[in-house]
């Protein structure tokens, strides 16, 4: 086992670990909080794939936007930094069986396509490498997606709006 | 082995900028300041012009005691400080400071997505105070950090795509790429873009007229009232090298970083007069200007900033085509 795939492994066990916390802390500030130290794990992983432009670009929107997102959201919404702020529902364990299910799928998904294959030698992450592949042969899929964006932004507009004046 | 060693020296200079030249910037905020009020400013402590002071208050701080509130949530609250500074000495690794006597270019590390990582370094940095106004179980704290997520939320995007926008002319992501691409007709070309870059880096910094969260007159100290002693002091260092930072990013990206004469020899010279420079102009606007309302920190961000930005990177787009 090389250093690298130990470094590996223990962000594997670091992204793991913290999201079952995440999952399992029963204050929802300290399940954002575990979520930062998740997504910075995965983010090392993608380092060690030698997706440099993807790892610091979750780190910059995930880390830096989409979990202070989540924390004003729950500062908004109510006083969440109390003992046993996290709601317990009953839909959990159906949640957490799908969770484990989606885990399964994409697992195997993967290893059927990707397994043997590997990175030495060529860096596949670079912004250079990204772009030129985003813009030759995944063009449709790109602009496609920037399409559902722009939809799912008019829609928040349309929701924010009504009830103030239709 | 003399790559481990260049490695190790790297970092070690890079660890002595973190430890000085954020002293430096606080000691010209005491003097400058006080000038502009007209004042004096420190004079006692070390005996010229009161150099010594932030180094006693560094001595004073270091003897508080520390305190955790008992309404706090210990770990994140003792936690937060350190969040808050480390990112910006990772940050500073991977600013370049230009040629130092034609031995090469004076950087901690050359990185092929450096303008990624320094901002993706500075958003992390934020976090700390979300997380001190969060774990200080205050009321004050806890108002403070939901001012400072919604500016944070509000001023992310002009920051990342006006220095986009810089990096598309260059045509490259590496910081010392895009200081030897630079020219100086890019002052006016991408001045909107400077100008768009600095108040919004003010603003994730919250300095003043930014500084709605930590609102004396209404927030004591927003996310940092509960905090005191060392604790205290890594906050505030976390502030003084987050200038630093953002001066370093603002000289690199706009003003051509170490252009200017004989920058083979003295181009490192050249940077840190910039990077003082931009720093000595964070802090004539904290003195020049009035705190902004709340609601003119998020309408400025989003009314202003937002549009200014994606027009530049319209204008920039059109520059590179043609």
């Amino acid at each position: 086992m090389t250093l690298a795939e130990l470094v590996f492994l223990v962000l594997a066990v670091i992204a793991v670990g913290s999201a079952l916390l995440s999952m399992t802390s029963g204050q929802l500030v300290h399940s954002a909080l575990w979520l930062v130290v998740t997504l910075g794990a995965v983010a090392g992983c993608f380092l060690l794939m030698t997706a440099e432009f993807v790892a610091w670009v979750q780190v910059l929107v995930y880390v830096g936007s989409v979990v202070v997102l989540v924390i004003f959201a729950l500062m908004l919404t109510r006083q969440s930094t109390g003992e046993k702020s996290a709601e317990v529902t009953g839909n959990r364990w159906l949640a957490a069986i799908l969770g484990v299910v989606a885990a399964i799928g994409l697992g195997a998904t993967m290893i059927a396509g990707f397994r043997g294959e590997e990175i030495e030698g060529r860096r596949i992450g670079t912004a250079g490498s990204i772009g030129h592949a985003l813009f030759t042969d995944w063009v449709l899929p790109f602009e496609i997606l920037s399409g559902v964006l722009l939809a799912a932004l008019v829609g928040a507009i349309v929701i924010s709006r009504s009830g103030s004046d239709r | 082995m003399s790559e481990l060693v260049d490695a190790v020296l790297r970092c070690l200079l890079v660890l002595g900028a973190f430890l000085t030249l954020p002293l430096l910037v606080g000691q010209m905020e005491h003097k400058a300041m006080a000038h502009m009020q007209s004042r004096v400013g420190p004079m006692a402590a070390g005996g010229f012009h009161g150099w010594a002071q932030l180094v006693a208050d560094g001595v004073k701080f270091v003897q508080k005691e520390s305190i955790v509130p008992g309404a706090a949530d210990r770990k994140v609250f003792e936690l937060a400080p350190a969040v808050a500074l480390v990112p910006y000495l990772v940050a500073l690794l991977a600013i370049p400071l230009g040629p130092f006597f034609g031995q090469g270019n004076l950087v901690g590390q050359d990185l092929d997505l450096g303008l990624f990582f320094v901002l993706a370094a500075m958003s992390v940095g934020v976090l700390g105070t979300l997380m001190g106004g969060l774990g200080s179980g205050n009321k004050y704290s806890y108002i403070g950090g939901m001012r400072v997520a919604a500016q944070l939320m509000s001023y992310e995007l002009p920051m990342v795509l006006a220095a986009a926008s810089v990096a598309m002319l260059a045509g490259t992501l590496s910081l010392i790429g895009i200081a030897e691409a630079w020219e100086p007709w890019w002052l006016l070309a991408q001045l909107p873009g400077l100008v768009v870059f600095f108040v919004a880096g003010l603003a994730e910094l919250q300095r003043p007229p930014f500084d709605a969260p930590l609102a004396d007159a209404e927030l004591v100290m927003g996310p940092l009232t509960e905090y005191g002693g060392m604790r205290f002091a890594m906050f505030l260092l976390a502030e003084y090298a987050g200038i630093v930072v953002l001066a370093g990013l603002t000289t690199v990206l706009f003003l051509g970083g170490w252009a200017g004469p004989w920058s083979d020899q003295l181009g490192w010279v050249w940077t840190l007069l910039k990077i003082v420079l931009v720093s000595f102009l964070v802090i004539w606007a904290r003195v020049a200007y009035p705190r902004l309302r709340e609601d003119q920190v998020n309408s400025l961000a989003w009314k202003v900033l937002v549009p200014l930005a994606l027009a530049q990177i319209a204008f920039t787009t059109v520059l590179v085509v043609w």
